[in-house]
């Protein structure tokens, strides 16, 4: 049985494998639209997260499977003091797959090593964020055509972000992918995956400052500072507001400088942006069901039988 | 010179960095044991100028050999047979440590679910980096 707790859980085949299936999705939504018929999505969320959870209702939805979980933890048995481990083994016992968020790191792994079923991380605090790598994955692929050769520039809170820790860690692994990281000193990416950059010899840059860079990048990933992280208010107050991207900044960018954010957006990207041709976010979030929808038939082992 | 009695069947922890063996007595769990346990600190070595040694009586599966290996490679195990050292184990770092050290990350889910089995992996054995299994936080001692 397979679990998607990290990126990196998918080989580079398996990925691009699950990229070309959610693609077929994407042009023939109907013939899979039957494929999880008597399946059920079990969503865990201990934290409260209305985009991801939609996104995997939606894809098994899609896919005519059926939906069941909790949104919050005070709305399941750990505000009891229930352990990952318990709920996961009944849990086993209603659905078929399962995907969880956790504001502790880690939380899906204990699942996995317990559960009878595929546990998909759907974000586990500042940790990981398999689903939404495998989304920007695709959006990346779809706008540019190839995952290989390439300039990203990651912008905002990469210390507590965790789409940019799992993002870097996949785009490593492809070909000759710079890097341009740009944060406040105090939410720079933690030292572990500078480390991995430099023992794999990869381009990189840390700044500061977004409109040095931003005429070099071909994608630019957003992020946001997130009150969620932070212990401090006054800290999470000084930061937030460090970067926002608004029609200024996007002028001095290439033509074909495609713009994402694992949403929500607050304050880093100003609305005038949104109707710029390269502003691509919400086409991200589309994307995120089709991935979901591949990934939930991966899992399951369904794939094969469609195609 | 203090004299500690020799040891006829056993295991003798030698060439421990001086100040080190009650560490080394908490984390093998030595304190639980039934068994005689001499703590030596401070011996002379002609090797490390200082060093501490511990003798332990009784078989090699009263201890842990990962736990010393993860603590310090260099450590000398020496076991004891009929009063004499009859093999001397290689320590290795390794792949895995269980219930020796805790993860830090006030995120990690250990430090919510407290019956957790603390496991640290190594990352990196050139650099001796160990990261938690669940969180991948590196453990700094």
């Amino acid at each position: 049985m397979r679990h998607l707790l990290s990126p990196l859980d998918l080989t580079i085949e398996e990925t691009n494998t699950l990229l070309d299936l959610a693609r077929d999705i994407s042009k023939n939504p109907e013939k899979y639209s039957h494929v999880c018929d008597g399946k059920r999505l079990a969503t865990l969320f201990y934290e409260p997260s209305t985009r991801t959870r939609l996104s995997f209702e939606a894809a098994m939805m899609n896919l005519g499977g059926t939906v069941l979980g909790f949104s919050s933890a005070n709305s399941s048995s750990a505000s009891k003091g229930e352990s990952v481990a318990d709920t996961i083994r009944v849990v086993s016992c209603y659905a078929n797959i399962c995907a969880m968020r956790h504001p502790k790191e880690g939380a899906p792994r204990v699942a996995a090593s317990k559960s009878a079923i595929p546990v998909i991380n759907a974000g586990d605090g500042g940790h990981q964020h398999p689903t939404q790598t495998l989304t920007d994955l695709m959006t990346i692929r779809e706008l540019r055509g190839s995952l290989n050769n390439f300039t990203i520039g990651l912008c905002g809170d990469l210390k507590f972000g965790r789409t940019v820790h799992s993002l870097i860690n996949e785009l490593i692994r492809y070909e000759n992918v710079k890097f341009v990281l740009i944060s406040p000193k105090e939410l720079r990416v933690p030292d572990y995956i500078i480390e991995t950059l430099d023992e794999k010899h990869i381009e990189y840059e840390v700044v500061e400052k977004l409109e040095d860079v931003i005429s070099k990048l071909d994608i630019l990933y957003m992020t946001r500072v997130q009150k969620e992280r932070f212990f401090n208010e006054d800290d999470y107050l000084r930061m937030k507001d460090f970067y926002i991207l608004n029609k200024a900044k996007m002028d001095m960018a290439k033509p074909d400088m495609y713009v994402l954010h694992p949403l929500p957006r607050v304050n880093e990207i100003s609305i005038e942006v949104d109707d710029d041709p390269r502003a691509s976010y919400f086409k991200q979030v589309q994307f995120g069901v089709y991935v979901r929808m591949a990934l939930i038939l991966t899992l399951l082992g369904l794939d094969k039988e469609v195609r | 010179m203090l004299n500690v009695g020799q040891l006829n069947e056993g295991i003798v922890l030698d060439h421990i960095a001086a100040g080190k063996a009650m560490t080394i007595y908490k984390d093998l769990g030595l304190d639980e044991l039934d068994c005689c346990v001499a703590i030596i600190k401070n011996a002379h070595s002609s090797k490390m100028g200082r060093k501490d040694i511990i003798k332990i009586e009784g078989g090699l599966d009263l201890i842990d050999l990962d736990v010393i290996g993860f603590i310090d490679c260099n450590i000398t195990v020496n076991i004891i047979r009929n009063g004499t050292i009859a093999e001397k184990k290689p320590l290795t770092l390794p792949h895995e440590i269980h219930n020796v050290i805790k993860c830090r990350n006030p995120r990690c889910i250990t430090s919510i679910e407290q019956q957790l089995e603390q496991v640290f992996v190594l990352a990196d054995a050139d650099k001796k980096i160990y990261r938690c299994r669940y969180c991948e936080e590196r453990y700094t001692s």
